[in-house]
C-alpha cells in the first residue's frame, strides 16, 4: 500500500508485541496487493496470473469487490485503467482485520490508521471517545471538523493531490473536481473505506448515497470550500472547546 | 396556524430532498413539488366560519395533489386541503419504503443533508482522517516538510 500506519493502543497486556505483529501484518498486506510493487499478487494478476493460483485473501477481496460494485450500482469498481486495483477496499479490510486481532488478544481500547482510514475501539487515554479530525483539503496543516467515535470506522476519499487522477467508472458527467473530500462514518473501517470510495465516484450525488444508508454519515468538502453533511452526521461532532 | 407552519417546513424539506436525490439511474431529476394541479374542481366544504379576513395568500379553496418527487429512497407524492384560504390538511399519498401514512403531519421526519462553511478546529485530537496519499505525493510532502524543519 505504500502509506504510513499509525497506532495507538491503551491499556492492556504484551502492547508492544501486539504493534509488532500489525505491522508485520501490514507489511505482508503490501507484498500481496500493492501497485506499486511488481512482484506482488496483485501485479502478477495483472500480468496474467490464473486464478487458480490466486491466494485465498485475493480471492476474498475480489468477491467482496464484486459484491461491493452490486451494492454500489457499479460505481465501485477495481478495474480501471486496463488493470486490478482493489486498494480502495483493501486497505478498509486489512486495518479491520487487524482490529480484530488485537480484539483477539484482549486489547479493547486503540485506533489504527493507514492512509488516513481509522478504526477506533473504546476509548482514549483519557477514557474518552477518540477524538478525530477531519483536514481541510485547502490547507493540509488544518482541521475543519472534529467528530468523537466509540467503536466505528471512518474513512475518507479525496483527491487534493495536484495531478492525482479520479476515475469515474460510469462517466457521470460532473466536473470532477467538484468533490474535494469525503469522509464516511460506518460500524466498521471496511464498510466505511469501501462505500467512501464507491460514493466519491459518484460526484456530488455521493452524499445522498451516504444519506440512503442506514448506519453510515458522511461529510463531502467541496471545491466551492462548502461542507455538505448527512442529516445524522452531527451526533459526532465536537465543536471548539 | 400550526398546521401551516409545519406544512412549510415539509414543503421545505421535500424541495431540499427533490434537488439533491438524483439516484443511481441514469434518469434526469423529476421536477420538485413547486406547482400543484388540481385533481377535481370541487372544493372542500369550509367548516369554519370565522370573522378574520383572510390572509393575503394565492390559495384557492381545493385539493391539490403533487407531482410525483423521487426522492432517492423511493417517490413522494403529496396532496394538500385547502379550505377558506387555509391549509386543513396535508396528506402523503406515496411515502418512501412504500409505507403510506395517514393523513396529519404526526410522521418521521424526511432525512435531509444540510450545509455549513468550513471551519478551521482549534481543539485536540487523537487522529485525523483526510484522502489517500499516493507514495510519490507523500515522499514529495515529506521532502517539502523536512526542507522546512
Amino acid at each position: 500500500m505504500g502509506m504510513p500506519i499509525t497506532v495507538e493502543i491503551v491499556d492492556g497486556q504484551h502492547i508492544e508485541e501486539a504493534i509488532n505483529d500489525l505491522f508485520i501484518f501490514f507489511r505482508s498486506i503490501d507484498k500481496r496487493f500493492s501497485t506499486y510493487k511488481k512482484t506482488s499478487e496483485i501485479s502478477q494478476i495483472n500480468a496474467g496470473l490464473a486464478p487458480s493460483k490466486w491466494s485465498r485473501d485475493m480471492k476474498k477481496i475480489f468477491d467482496l469487490s464484486k459484491q461491493t460494485q452490486q451494492q454500489t450500482g457499479g460505481y465501485f469498481n477495481i478495474f480501471h485503467l486496463g488493470k486490478y486495483d482493489p486498494s480502495g477496499l483493501v486497505k478498509g479490510w486489512a486495518i479491520n482485520k487487524a482490529a480484530a486481532s488485537l480484539r483477539q488478544k484482549d486489547l479493547t481500547n486503540f485506533y489504527i490508521e493507514a492512509g488516513g482510514d481509522i478504526q477506533v475501539n473504546g476509548y482514549n487515554s483519557s477514557h474518552q471517545p477518540w477524538t478525530i479530525g477531519i483536514r481541510n483539503p485547502f490547507d493540509l496543516n488544518e482541521i475543519v471538523k472534529i467528530v468523537q467515535l466509540e467503536t466505528q470506522g471512518i474513512a475518507t476519499s479525496g483527491s487534493y493531490i495536484r495531478g492525482q487522477h479520479i476515475y469515474n467508472p460510469l462517466k457521470v458527467d460532473d466536473p470532477v473536481d467538484y468533490v474535494k473530500s469525503l469522509t464516511v462514518i460506518g460500524p466498521d473501517v471496511y464498510e466505511a473505506d469501501r462505500f467512501a470510495t464507491a460514493a466519491f465516484a459518484m460526484g456530488k450525488n455521493g452524499i445522498d448515497f451516504i444519506e440512503g444508508l442506514l448506519g453510515f454519515e458522511g461529510y463531502m468538502i467541496d471545491q466551492y470550500k462548502m461542507a455538505t453533511f448527512t442529516s445524522g452526521f452531527e451526533r459526532y461532532t465536537k465543536t471548539n472547546a | 396556524m400550526q398546521i401551516m407552519k409545519k406544512f412549510l417546513l415539509v414543503v421545505g424539506t421535500l424541495f431540499v430532498v427533490g434537488i439533491s436525490a438524483f439516484g443511481l439511474r441514469n434518469e434526469k431529476p423529476r421536477t420538485l413539488v413547486a406547482s400543484a394541479t388540481t385533481s377535481s374542481s370541487n372544493p372542500s366544504g369550509s367548516t369554519t366560519n370565522n370573522n378574520q379576513t383572510p390572509p393575503a395568500t394565492t390559495f384557492k379553496d381545493g385539493t391539490y395533489t403533487g407531482s410525483v418527487t423521487n426522492a432517492y429512497y423511493g417517490n413522494v407524492q403529496v396532496q394538500v386541503n385547502i379550505s377558506s384560504a387555509k391549509i386543513t390538511a396535508v396528506q402523503f399519498l406515496q411515502y418512501p419504503n412504500d409505507n403510506p401514512t395517514s393523513s396529519g403531519i404526526n410522521q418521521q421526519a424526511i432525512p435531509y443533508l444540510q450545509q455549513e462553511t468550513l471551519q478551521a478546529q482549534s481543539g485536540q485530537v487523537n487522529v485525523i482522517t483526510g484522502a489517500t496519499f499516493t507514495s510519490q505525493a507523500f515522499i514529495q510532502s515529506l521532502q517539502s516538510a523536512l526542507q522546512q524543519a
